[in-house]
């Protein structure tokens, strides 16, 4: 049986393999970009308030800062308790179009040894956890190869 | 400026992990500040609660939760939430009653029952809710942004790992000396290399545990003062409760991603040092007056943060003031006489108020073995989830 992929939030990435992206929102008065998507209202207060319109972000970006969870999240997030914790990196990610830090979990297999700040990632679709049903989609970051 | 109002009594229950209600922490906290100002119960005209999220309703309501314990006896009553931030904000309130004159005594008290492990987000399925949004899609606890930041400092300042020990080694070393720390054992810089990685490159004895404890205050008019009070009463000359200007382009907790600067240029200044150039402004001191500050050290990487927020050295320099020594006790500006969050561990609500305490106590020259010789004008900061800082300057 094939699993269901289903984002683990509604709207916040489009697409697949080279063409997978994360979506913003920008205001159409100030050109403002907001992740997550604000739908409401524009954010910056000198701002008259515009049409808000989704808008795909920067595919690639370079590494603000970068840490790692050693240690089982609590819930909400899903792990399985009978399985050993395997830590994952977590990568701040500052995109150089819009001026915003986006953070994302590291893909598979890339560790903090791995990763120096200003280096270049890119965003990957990923799997943030697996049930009968349903493999729960997300984004992350992996390193281009482009070095620092 | 701002007028002033008095402190007239200060006091805390231990911090630790007790197992009981927070309510029992806030009113022993309660009746040593009101023993400390001589001050009855019965003549207190407004209560303050900063709230805890963790005890249910009346963790909600805390000021009512705390006048209900000490017996209802009519007064006004106030309660606030501001995450880390809501000990000062609970300050704050009760220094407007004061200055308007809607209060000549006011009791503030903030206490917490902390969980075991790490904090976590509000129950059920809460998919508006930015700081459930963090820990379902990305398990980013407390301790991960912490990480962040410390690494960001490494990358950016060329702090080291040693130098983030270094600030456990002498706040292990004031807490050992203070009665209401939670850890009071001296901590050597081997032993935080030999903890375990946290949150790569934190590690265990480098983040703040999280804590039970209580603490409150006796603040006063200061007519009141000079007519019911000591002659030279230690005095709240500031509090600062300002938020972040739009681009806030720090992570923050709970956010996944800063906002854009792509419309609006940042202003020069982060949030951090808003908070404290607006209780400064409030004052009319600045960093160089000081004799102490209490800071609120979630991480060590955080406190040498703290250090160049508040204008103690200048950007990427707090490394080097803390070798220095110019931040331990016998230094140019103790910083965290209290032995801080690393001896503390955090009480959330209770936090803020703890740091008045200490100054209090070190204005006072009521300090043992921690006093800072001399000490005349102090500062505490803090910084909590969504946006919340606080930075309170007390002078005697």
């Amino acid at each position: 049986m094939t699993r269901a992929r289903t984002p683990v939030v509604d709207g916040w990435f489009t697409g697949d393999g080279d063409g997978f992206r994360l979506l913003g929102t920008r205001c159409a008065a100030c050109a403002s970009v907001f992740f997550p998507r604000e739908d409401g209202h524009c954010r910056n207060p000198g701002c008259p308030g515009g049409d808000l319109e989704e808008v795909p972000l920067s595919p690639r970006g370079r590494i603000w800062s970068y840490t790692d969870s050693r240690y089982r999240p609590p819930s909400p997030y899903v792990t399985n308790p009978e399985l050993p914790w395997e830590p994952y990196a977590l990568i701040a990610v500052e995109l150089a179009a819009e001026r915003i830090v986006v953070l994302g979990q590291a893909a598979p297999g890339v560790t903090v040894a791995d990763l120096t700040v200003g280096m270049e990632v890119e965003v990957v679709p990923g799997v943030l956890h697996e049930d009968a049903e349903t493999a729960w989609t997300t984004w992350h970051w992996r390193p281009t190869g482009g070095g620092a | 400026m701002t007028g002033e109002v008095a402190v007239l009594g200060a006091g805390m229950h231990p911090w630790g992990k007790w197992g009981r209600s927070f309510v029992e922490y806030g009113v022993a906290a309660a009746r040593a500040a009101l023993a400390d100002a001589g001050i009855a119960w019965r003549d207190v005209g407004s209560v303050v609660g900063a709230d805890t999220v963790r005890g249910g309703y009346p963790g909600y309501v805390a000021g009512a939760t705390f006048a209900k314990a000490l017996g209802w006896q009519g007064a006004r009553v106030t309660s606030v939430y501001a995450a880390c931030a809501s000990g000062a904000q609970a300050v704050n309130t009760a220094r407007a009653q004061i200055l308007a004159g809607l209060a000549d005594v006011v009791l503030v008290v903030g206490a917490d029952a902390a969980p075991k492990g790490f904090f976590r987000p509000a129950g059920g399925d809460r998919p508006d809710d930015p700081d459930w949004l963090r820990f379902r899609v990305l398990g980013a606890t407390n301790p991960t942004y912490f990480g962040l930041y410390a690494r960001r400092r490494m990358a950016v300042h060329g702090d080291t790992p040693e130098d983030f020990a270094q600030v456990k080694v002498k706040n292990a070393a004031l807490g050992a000396l203070n009665p209401n720390a939670r850890y009071r054992k001296r901590v050597t810089a081997e032993e935080v290399a030999g903890s375990a990685v946290v949150a790569d490159p934190l590690r265990l004895l480098d983040i703040c545990a999280t804590s039970d404890g209580g603490a409150a205050l006796v603040l006063s008019s200061m007519e009141f003062a000079r007519r019911h009070g000591p002659a030279e009463p230690v005095r709240i000359r500031a509090v600062s409760t300002v938020t972040p200007r739009y681009p806030s382009t720090v992570l923050d907790l709970p956010d996944i991603a800063t906002d854009s600067a792509v419309a609006v240029e940042p202003a020069a200044e982060t949030f951090r040092a808003s908070i404290a150039r607006a209780a400064y402004e409030e004052a009319g001191i600045g960093p160089e007056d000081l004799s102490l500050a209490e800071v609120y050290d979630l991480s060590t990487a955080l406190e040498l943060q703290w250090y160049e927020d508040l204008g103690l050295c200048g950007e990427g320099e707090g490394a080097k003031l803390l070798r220095e020594g110019a931040t331990a006790l016998g230094g140019r500006i103790p910083v965290n006489t209290s032995g801080g969050l690393a001896s503390f561990g955090e009480a959330v609500p209770a936090q803020a108020i703890a740091q008045v305490c200490e100054l209090t106590w070190q204005l006072r020259d009521q300090a043992g073995d921690r006093q800072v010789a001399g000490a005349r004008v102090g500062i505490t900061a803090n910084q909590g989830l969504f946006g919340h800082g606080s930075t309170v300057i007390a002078v005697r």
